[in-house]
């Protein structure tokens, strides 16, 4: 195969990506719109006939009592085959070049929607996030038209100060942390939302569009969750990136613009950590720091690569 | 969810109390409480943000002095204001500083309660078991204290810790290497700075410029620029030297990115010390070179046009590359040929162009980095070159205060120039390149690094482990059974407890099946 045909068909997985998610956010839109959330599976212990040795009965709701699950399903399956493909994308555009796929910020873009695809998947397993969807679909699918529009360029080689395994190991954690934190950062909006509902309407058991949602608490839990696990990635990403700058410029911490948003995003992180140990703090406040944690990754992606005079400029746009 | 007991987490802090003492003790409540650490964390975020919008004295002293002409309203209020230097600013270190004394005096009472909470055996089954978030309740067919014993030896061999009440209850505890994780981490936090301060007091860093062919060696004269923490003085320098035998540097010129750097590296002939054995090494960007302790990195690179030139006299007083310094991303460098000892002085400013051309509106500059056809813009002068008045010069400016300008011209390699008036001639003869590096010694970067990495590894340990609680109550029933009530309890909140009921209550219950089957 040419590289031209590699580039092409890199393009083209993309392209093909963004038709497969703009149908799983009809398909979930159209689920959200369905009607109430599907119950959380209830856990009753249940004491069985004396000598009986069963116990824990999970209970699952029926089937029919979930309008909705079907589109959720589908739109699930298709997020599913996007990110397949996206990551087919990204790998050829990888091959094409001849190097990991972030030498540029249209690579970042598009292997950073693949990390927010992934986490999103990954989080799904274990839980049903269907009612989730709408709000991760949504932000990638904005997120890849801007990097195939604006960023879009075409594949060279690093300059120097990039070609470093560091530099593969700082950027892949990065990604999986941006993937991680726009989780939260969506969770983190969606409990703030459904905070106010439940506060209008005086209860946990709220109706409307809201009452798709998991309750404001299991919702700010599972933000909590998700920072936890990406908290300490961040954490090796930022020295993993110091080392590098360490054996790239002779020192491992200079203030640097890029340096110092990515210092920024660790400290609203571990304030957002604190903010959940702190009474007062626990709910929406928490929840304000996580997003804003979320926007200083944003910041330190656009405006330090747009606009600031930074070592890391070498967006290539 | 419950935090231990020396971390305050108070909402509405008290009024202070009067009367000295009692104030300090107030004052030192509120800096190491959980509130305080937040806010300070936050603060610290905001303090960072300004020296990422300002051009900083710390990397970037020329667009400093930029800003500063262009805004000259705002530029010296910011100034004074440490705006300039925000990383060393006082108002930026004592966010710093007072967030690590919060975070000290937070940690080191919790260290005494966490031992002690080590030491304490896990507390008593609460009354009811039901209430908990993880419940289950079973009946098994033997006695209680057997199926008790059970569960002991079960929860043991699972590494909980144990304390039983004969009869009536076990109670288990598990995860206390939460909080050991989480005060390592802090700790831990606290030698990352200490880290830090060491390499700023005792390290040093220079840049210097080498030209291809000369040499370089390590002592303060040598250096362009030189900073050095206040406990480091410059004769502690390793006396170790290199000579610059060969620079290559490659751009990019596919369409994509024309012009980028792709490649750059440099062939140093190094010795440790005068007189030892000269060892060949090349650097390249990510590979620097070791030196007793010093670090030699590459970190830019530019052209040095060779010159002779000839006074009025027509003997040669001038020989020599020069140092011209790029000014874009083309490498239009421009640079400065100063010859007090001429009949008469001479000066010259310069533009080298790698990749020469002339457009109307931009006049002389490259357009390409690689010297693919290579050309000098030269302007003469001559009279005082103001170098006798003692005050130090820059070699990269010439000050035409008191001299007259006598002629320009453009030369490609070869070319001589007569200048007019009899001053001479100067030859543009060809050009090297130039190699610029920076050498640095920090001796608390390892210390820094370390601790990085056993700060991480606490706070995963902090994060992952998940401290809980559990209690096994064993009631007789009339017919000479057990009714077992296993309940577990999180210490921190997203505890996914139900896992551990049922484990533990399945594991109970497969004890008793191959008995019952013999029954
Ligand atoms: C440099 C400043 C600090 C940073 C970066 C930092 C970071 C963190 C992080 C990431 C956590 C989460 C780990 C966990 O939840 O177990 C944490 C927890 C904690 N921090 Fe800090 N911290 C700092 C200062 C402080 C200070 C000054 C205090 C004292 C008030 C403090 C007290 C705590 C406590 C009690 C926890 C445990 C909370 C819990 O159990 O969930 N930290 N810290």
């Amino acid at each position: 195969m040419t590289s031209v045909q590699l580039a092409e068909m890199s393009n083209a997985f993309v392209y093909a990506t963004m038709v497969t998610l703009a149908i799983a956010m009809v398909a979930f839109a159209a689920s959200f719109a369905a009607g109430r959330r599907p119950v959380a599976p209830v856990v009753t212990p249940v004491m069985e006939g004396a000598g009986g040795t069963a116990l824990l009965v999970r209970e699952e709701p029926a089937e029919s009592v979930q309008p909705g699950r079907r589109a959720g399903n589908v739109g699930m399956s298709l997020t599913w085959l996007a990110t397949l493909l996206l990551l087919v994308g990204v790998v050829l555009r990888g091959v094409w070049a001849g190097r990991v796929p972030w030498g540029n910020m249209y690579e970042f873009s598009i292997t950073a929607a693949l990390g927010v695809l992934a986490v999103f998947l990954v989080m799904s397993i274990k839980r049903d996030l269907r009612w989730l969807g709408l709000f991760v679909v949504i932000p990638t699918l904005l997120w890849l038209g801007l990097a195939v529009t604006v960023l879009y360029t075409e594949a060279a080689q690093l300059v120097p100060a990039l070609k470093s395994y560091w530099l593969v190991i700082h950027v892949s954690a990065a990604i999986v942390c941006f993937g991680a934190f726009t989780f939260a950062a969506a969770t983190a909006s969606l409990a703030i939302a459904r905070g106010r509902v439940e506060s209008r309407q005086g209860t946990t058991d709220v109706m409307g569009w809201a009452a798709r949602l998991p309750t404001r608490e299991r919702l700010e839990r599972l933000t909590n969750v998700v920072v936890a696990f990406s908290f300490p990635l961040w954490t090796f990403a930022v020295v993993a990136g110091a080392i590098w700058a360490e054996n790239a410029w002779g020192r491992y911490w200079g203030w640097d613009p890029k340096e110092t948003w990515a210092f920024i995003t660790w400290v609203v992180f571990a304030a957002y950590l604190h903010a959940r140990s702190t009474a007062g703090w626990r709910g929406n406040r928490a929840s304000w720091i996580a997003i804003a944690g979320w926007i200083s990754f944003l910041i330190n992606y656009y405006g330090v690569n747009f606009f600031a005079n930074s070592l890391h400029s070498y967006a290539g746009v | 969810m419950t935090t231990d007991s020396a971390v305050r987490t108070d909402d509405t802090a008290p009024l202070p109390p009067l009367g000295s003492t009692g104030f300090l003790r107030w004052l030192w409540r509120q800096l190491t409480s959980m509130r305080t650490a937040l806010i300070l964390l936050f603060l610290l975020a905001v303090v960072s943000i300004p020296g990422s919008m300002l051009p900083q004295r710390g990397t970037n002293p020329l667009r400093v002095d930029q800003w500063i002409e262009q805004n000259p309203t705002t530029a010296p209020v910011l100034d004074a204001l440490g705006f300039f230097d925000v990383y060393a600013a006082p108002w930026f270190a004592a966010v710093y500083l007072l967030l690590f004394i919060s975070l000290i005096g937070c940690v080191l009472p919790r260290i005494g309660v966490h031992l002690r909470a080590l030491r304490t055996p896990p507390p008593a089954a609460p009354r009811n078991l039901s209430r908990l978030p993880a419940h289950a309740r079973f009946r098994l067919d033997r006695p209680p204290g057997e199926v008790l014993d059970d569960a002991a030896t079960l929860l043991r061999s699972e590494r909980w810790r144990v304390r039983t009440s004969p009869g009536e209850w076990v109670a288990a505890e598990k995860g206390y290497w939460r909080e050991t994780g989480n005060l390592v981490f802090h700790l831990a936090l606290v030698l990352v700075l200490v880290g830090i301060a060491v390499g700023g007091v005792l390290g040093w860093r220079g840049n210097v410029v080498v030209r291809e062919g000369s040499g370089f060696s390590n002592t303060l004269t040598q250096y362009d620029a030189w900073g050095a923490g206040r406990m480091m003085s410059a004769d502690q320098l390793a006396p170790f030297s290199f000579t610059l035998d060969d620079f290559r540097v490659d751009f990019e010129r596919g369409e994509a990115q024309l012009g980028a750097p792709r490649l750059f590296e440099a062939d140093l002939t190094y010795r440790a010390e005068p007189g030892s054995t000269p060892e060949q090494t090349t650097v390249q960007v990510n590979e620097p070179l070791v030196a007793d302790g010093a670090k030699v990195f590459l970190v830019g690179h530019g052209y040095a046009p060779r010159f002779i030139v000839r006074d009025s006299r027509g003997s040669i007083v001038f020989d020599d590359t020069v140092v011209f310094l790029p000014q874009d991303g083309n490498f239009t460098s421009t640079g400065v040929i100063k010859i007090p000892d001429a009949e008469p002085s001479l000066g010259f400013t310069g533009l080298f162009l790698p990749t020469a051309a002339l457009t109307e509106e931009l006049g002389p500059h490259s357009i390409f980095p690689a010297p693919d056809y290579p050309a000098v813009f030269l302007s003469a002068f001559t009279g005082d070159l103001g170098m006798d008045s003692g005050a130090p010069q820059s070699v990269y400016t010439l000050d035409t205060s008191s001299m007259e300008q006598v002629g320009l011209e453009s030369l490609i390699p070869g070319d001589t120039w007569q200048l007019p008036e009899g001053l001479g001639s100067i030859e543009f003869v060809d050009f090297d390149r130039w190699a610029s590096f920076q050498i640095a010694h920090d001796p608390g970067k390892e210390l820094a690094l370390l601790s990085s990495v056993v700060a991480m590894l606490g706070l995963m340990i902090s994060l992952f482990v998940r401290r809980r609680r559990m209690w096994v109550r064993a009631t007789a029933t009339e017919d000479g059974g057990t009714l077992v009530e296993v309940a577990a309890l999180g210490k921190t909140e997203a505890v996914d407890l139900e896992p551990d009921v049922v484990h533990v209550a399945a594991r109970m219950q497969a004890r008793e099946e191959p008995r019952g089957g013999q029954a």
